[in-house]
């Protein structure tokens, strides 16, 4: 198989003597650092840590699940299970998973500038993190909560006492987190790009990261006042959700998806960032329809606001108002189809390799399109009121979010990995965990929307014996997924130390952040770039390194 | 912490201010500006829930909700706007004093807004103690008989039915979330205050770098909107006896 | 023939072909057109995943580095974004336009429903019929006729959920939520809670039972407790003492509630409400967002007083009630006592307890 990968003379090559990974030394150097890449690669440590205390808890959703009573744990027990993993999963995972690593790594190279706008605001962001996955896991020792990610009152308000308090505390303190790294990557995209990078010469990664922080910023306050609700609830009893009180438990549905419908774009938009770049470098050509992608990642993020209520089609709202919802919820899926398509267009006359970000990509347009279209499903409100509420659901969050969102990560981790530590990962062994990967995920998730048709609920330990194959099958394909998210673990790791020194552009890709050494230095460009050349110019490239050579060190 | 290295700056010739990823001090100024408005906009969407729940509330429960509000102090709430609004004014004024590079004035307009800010707070905390006193506080120490009884206070006022009369403890809860949640931002608000007050003693602000006095204004003067809005919503509920 | 294969992988096949079942039974008259709705969702689905499927397939192989090394710029096509933007639209929109009329089918209950009402309960279900018949997390149900299930949960969220039938609705605290269904095939189908609710969650399961019009009527016949529930509300009404104001007499305190059900009413605020259900329950409980025009709001609230089987039966009463013959019969009595007394000490109970086999004046059980 052929390959664009151009690696310097293994023999004479080594890493660049001043990088900001030995700019300083020192525990302080990087707890006090505001240099965006060092806080990117903490962010990484920490969601990888936190991603695999998530998986546990899947794990262990699944062991139970093997057998149609709940046989495995205490049914208190297994309610914590899911609602840890759910809210690990979605708060201290996917959503920084690619902004708060890659984006924070690449942004302010990607437009030409030294660093973020706010440094130390990037900081503080991180610690909050910090901060909200101690107090998840205090909650956890502590005797864990089993309210559910979604908190859903008066359950949690008045009918548990696990700690729901501290989880509640913990999601406060990680949403500022992400409120301020939008916020950050607003102000840096608008105010600090360099002279001759218009806006449409960002890359579309940008955009999409544009997009998901405007989420961000409105968005997640929502969810602040949400949880101080319940947690004054919990703690004063004031009755705002109530109804012995003449509060509506519904208001809190409406005020929790309000936040909860935008996540998911926050999740996911970032990692349509990543496609957009690794499908245009493996095809060695420009994004089809440029201003298409970025024009449905801006309405992706604005209709994203107004179908909130599809997720409470059959909670009593009225007829009428579902009917809105729904239409929305079929508008807003139409962005998503466009992307797929521009993506698979760009493949078109391209010159293609398939390096394991881009056998990523593949395996994202193919389960995104599977999880997207779901999604009309369960848009459709005469079917929604079928599915919803069991497997089917769950399958299809899990399409978008694991076979979606998490291969789209790993996409860009592998493709931006030369870049960040100036070693290549092994090929080999990285395409097998990307299939295996692939193959796990179908076998555990797809059983699932059979399983969805058939009745069974989500959120059972127990279940009727009918169901028993399909949730054999789902946690047979999780203990082969589970091998393939550790794999990248291991050779990942191994790289730094023995992965082939990558040289500035080992994929011979456009875009400011492979003009640099890797891994760059600390003011990222030795002095501020000019940009004339529009995004994905490989023209302009293949003029440029005519009469250059790759430079390292 | 992160250190600006002084000495160094001995070398290149740019503002001491000036952080290094910026090309120069007004890029770094307009950025902090816009990064401030952007930071407000979060604050509205974060009060916004609130505004939304009173809203839904007060359309269900309007009686219980002009019974609630005949039950706070107009005196009490009409001081603390113009208080807070004479802070403003202060903050305005610090603001100003920064531009002119007026250390002392600096330092005396931002000591009233802390003043003024003080005022407010404890006025708050009497009315808080008040409501405490009158059982008015939610899930802690609520009693609705007050309620079902006419008010000397307000002859107009009929007294409500027992089913109403159990809903102004919505109402409560709303007053003291709202308030209290504005009551935190202000406690916040004074306390970096504070910090500007010793580092503005130093001269930090009147040297030409008045970016962070005038955004801290910004986040005041919100503040301080905020309280615009609370005041008729929870006080003034159907007072035109 | 399992000599050629281990006995657990025989097992396990066995089972599995089965089992295996895609979707459940079709058991009621909305099912069939819920799955046509499914079938077509999955037939666009497979359409578009192959599409795409086959263009990067074909994409991949037709343009792999070895067989183009030179990759062509292509900026875009205004006439592709157009094609693929209108039309994945027109199919969401059919898929809308489906959605929607079976979600109103589903959510409409037509006018000769008969009523079931479910209260929900951490972990379990109540189901009252209007005969008397109270069931825990069973269901019985007539063949072939339209039912309504009025529902209500007395803690937190939970969801009535009947696979087999294609119907789903929230069940929730502090008001009535509805679904009706028509069961076409007899059975026992799974009945099952979908909304996590708490540490018992997955055991607040059920059956449904469908049977023939002769059988269930055999059924009802032997599972009533003697009172139905209007009966019950006829109780209640008397003891809680809602005869003294709502008397049925001229100048009474209380609007007439005799043929109220299903009326437009006005209120004092001067819009106007429907006396359904909802109505009903939250006067008993709000009574003064409620006031009927042209009545003073002096109606106590009984928040906490009565249960929502009580409330149920009360809503069934004053659905039922015709006249007031019997509402003034005991009135009478009780005007005698103080209103609200001991149902014991009325002498009123044992008169409305004696067993009517013919319905009585007024009252149908």
């Amino acid at each position: 198989m052929s390959t664009i990968v151009m690696l310097p003379d293994q023999q004479t090559a080594s890493l660049p003597k001043r990088s900001y990974l030995n700019e300083e030394y020192g525990l302080k150097s990087w707890l006090l650092t505001g240099d965006h890449k060092r806080i990117a690669i903490l962010y990484l440590i920490s969601i990888t840590i936190f991603f695999f205390i998530g998986g546990f808890f899947a794990g262990m959703i699944r062991l139970e699940l093997l057998t149609p009573p709940s046989d495995l744990m205490a049914a208190d027990t297994y309610n914590k299970m899911f609602t840890m993993h759910g809210i690990i999963m979605v708060f201290l995972f996917l959503v920084p998973s690619v902004p708060a690593t890659i984006g924070n790594f690449l942004i302010p190279i990607m437009v030409g500038a030294k660093d973020l706008a706010f440094p130390k605001i990037n900081l503080l962001s991180w610690y909050l993190y910090v901060l909200g996955g101690i107090l998840v896991l205090a909650a956890l020792t502590l005797g864990g909560v089993d309210t559910g990610w979604t908190f859903t009152t008066p359950l949690s308000t008045h009918y548990l006492n696990t700690h729901v308090i501290t989880a509640g505390l913990a999601i406060f303190v990680a949403g500022f987190s992400s409120i301020f790294t939008g916020l950050n990557f607003i102000v840096t995209i608008h105010r600090m790009r360099a002279p001759g990078m218009t806006w449409f010469r960002l890359p579309l990664f940008v955009w999409s990261h544009y997009a998901a922080s405007v989420l961000m910023v409105l968005g997640t306050p929502v969810l602040a006042i949400t949880l101080v609700l319940v947690i004054l609830e919990r703690v004063i009893g004031i009755g705002v959700f109530d109804p012995a009180k003449g509060g509506d438990p519904l208001l809190f549905q409406h005020l929790f998806w309000f936040y909860s419908h935008p996540a998911v774009y926050i999740m996911i938009l970032p990692g349509f960032g990543v496609i957009s770049e690794v499908i245009s470098t493996f095809s060695r050509k420009r994004v089809f329809g440029y201003t298409a992608v970025a024009f449905s990642s801006v309405a992706i993020a604005v209709f994203g606001f107004f179908v909130w209520a599809h997720h409470m089609f059959i909670m009593g709202v009225s007829n009428y108002s579902a009917l809105v919802f729904s239409l929305l919820t079929m508008l807003v899926a139409v962005p998503s189809a466009i992307k797929i398509f521009n993506w698979s267009f760009t493949l078109y006359k391209g010159s293609i390799t398939f390096e394991t970000p881009m056998l990523y990509a593949f395996g994202f347009i193919g389960l995104f399109t599977i999880g997207g279209l779901t999604g009309v499903f369960l848009g459709s409100m005469g079917m929604d009121i079928h599915l919803t509420e069991t497997y089917f659901i769950v399958a299809h969050f899990h399409f978008v979010m694991v076979g979606g969102m998490l291969m789209a990560f790993l996409a860009g981790i592998h493709f931006w990995w030369p870049k960040m530590t100036g070693r290549m990962y092994p090929e080999g062994i990285s395409k097998l965990a990307a299939l295996t990967t692939f193959i796990g995920f179908n076998l555990t998730f797809f059983p699932q929307f059979i399983l969805g048709y058939l009745g069974m609920p989500r959120r059972y330990a127990a279940y009727p014996p009918e169901f028993q194959v399909l949730n054999v099958l789902s946690t047979a394909g999780a203990t082969v997924l589970g091998v393939g998210y550790v794999l990248p673990l291991l050779y990942l790791a191994w790289s730094l130390k023995y992965g082939k020194i990558a040289g500035s552009n080992p994929w011979q890709a456009t875009g400011l952040e492979w003009q640099i050494q890797s891994p760059p230095l600390t003011t990222n460009f030795v002095e501020t770039p000019v940009v004339d050349y529009e995004a994905y110019d490989y023209e302009w490239l293949a003029n440029k390194t005519k009469h250059e050579v790759q430079t390292v060190g | 912490m992160i250190a600006t290295h002084p000495e160094e700056h001995a070398e290149h010739e740019h503002s001491p201010y000036l952080r290094h990823h910026f090309a120069n001090l007004e890029q770094q100024r307009e950025t902090s500006t816009f990064g401030m408005w952007l930071f407000l906009l979060t604050e509205i969407m974060f009060f916004g829930g609130l505004f939304c729940a009173y809203l839904i509330y007060r359309n269900w429960y309007y009686p219980a909700f002009v019974a609630g509000s005949h039950q706070l102090s107009i005196a009490l709430g009409a001081t603390n706007t113009a208080v807070l609004i004479c802070s403003s004014f202060t903050m305005a004024m610090a603001v100003y004093s920064s531009e002119m590079r007026w250390r002392k004035a600096l330092v005396g307009w931002l000591l009233a807004t802390i003043v003024l800010g003080g005022v407010f707070l404890g006025i708050k905390a009497v009315e808080y103690r008040e409501k405490w006193e009158k059982r008015h506080v939610p899930g802690l120490n609520f009693s609705a008989a007050g309620f079902t009884h006419q008010d000397p206070n307000y002859p107009e006022d009929k007294p409500l039915a027992p089913d109403m009369a159990e809903k102004t403890q919505v109402y409560f809860s709303l007053y003291f979330a709202m308030t209290g949640m504005h009551a935190l931002h202000m406690i916040i608000g004074v306390s970096i205050l504070i910090i500007l007050v010793i580092r503005a003693w130093g001269g930090a602000y009147t040297q030409g770098h008045m970016t962070t006095v005038e955004n801290f204004g910004l986040y005041w003067h919100f503040v301080d909107i905020v309280w615009i809005f609370l005041f008729p919503l929870l006080y003034l509920i159907s007072r035109h006896q | 023939m399992h000599y050629f294969i281990s006995p657990v992988l025989w097992q396990f096949l066995v089972n599995w072909l089965t089992h295996f079942a895609l979707f459940p039974p079709e058991a009621s008259s909305i099912a069939p057109y819920a799955d046509a709705l499914y079938f077509f969702l999955i037939l666009i689905s497979l359409v578009g995943m192959a599409l795409v499927l086959a263009l990067v397939t074909g994409f991949s192989i037709l343009y792999r580095k070895e067989r183009n090394p030179e990759a062509t710029q292509i900026e875009g096509s205004t006439l592709l974004e157009a094609t693929w933007t209108i039309i994945p639209l027109a199919l969401f929109m059919v898929c809308f336009v489906w959605g929607a009329l079976l979600y109103f089918r589903i959510y409409n209950p037509p006018t000769n429903a008969m009523n079931i009402y479910i209260v929900g309960k951490q972990w379990m279900w109540k189901a009252e019929h209007p005969g008397g018949q109270h069931e825990i997390n069973a269901l019985h149900v007539p063949l072939g006729r339209p039912v309504q299930l009025t529902m209500i949960s007395q803690d937190v969220f939970h969801s009535y959920s009947i696979p087999a039938f294609r119907v789903k609705r929230e069940v929730i605290p502090g008001r009535y939520t509805t679904v009706w269904f028509t069961a076409t095939q007899p059975g026992t189908y799974h009945l099952f809670c979908t909304q996590y609710c708490g540490t018992l969650h997955s055991e607040m399961i059920g059956e449904v039972t469908v049977m023939k019009p002769e059988e269930y009527q055999a059924w009802t016949e032997g599972s009533t407790s003697g009172m139905s529930l209007a009966q019950n509300g006829e109780r209640l009404f008397a003891s809680l003492g809602c005869n003294a104001c709502h008397s049925g007499n001229a100048g009474a305190r209380g609007p007439n509630l005799a043929e109220s059900y299903s009326t437009r009413v006005q209120l004092t605020s001067g819009s106007y409400a429907m006396v359904d259900d909802a109505f009903l329950r939250d006067s008993i409980l709000n009574p003064t967002m409620h006031t009927t025009a042209g009545y003073a709001p002096i109606m106590p609230t009984y928040q906490g007083q009565i249960s929502e089987e009580g409330l149920i039966d009360l809503v069934e009463y004053i659905k039922k009630l015709n006249t007031n013959y019997r509402v003034q019969q005991t009135l009478n009595t009780s005007q005698i006592q103080s209103p609200v007394q001991n149902q014991a000490q009325s002498p009123v109970a044992t008169r409305v307890q004696q067993p009517a086999p013919a319905a009585p004046a007024g009252v149908k059980p």
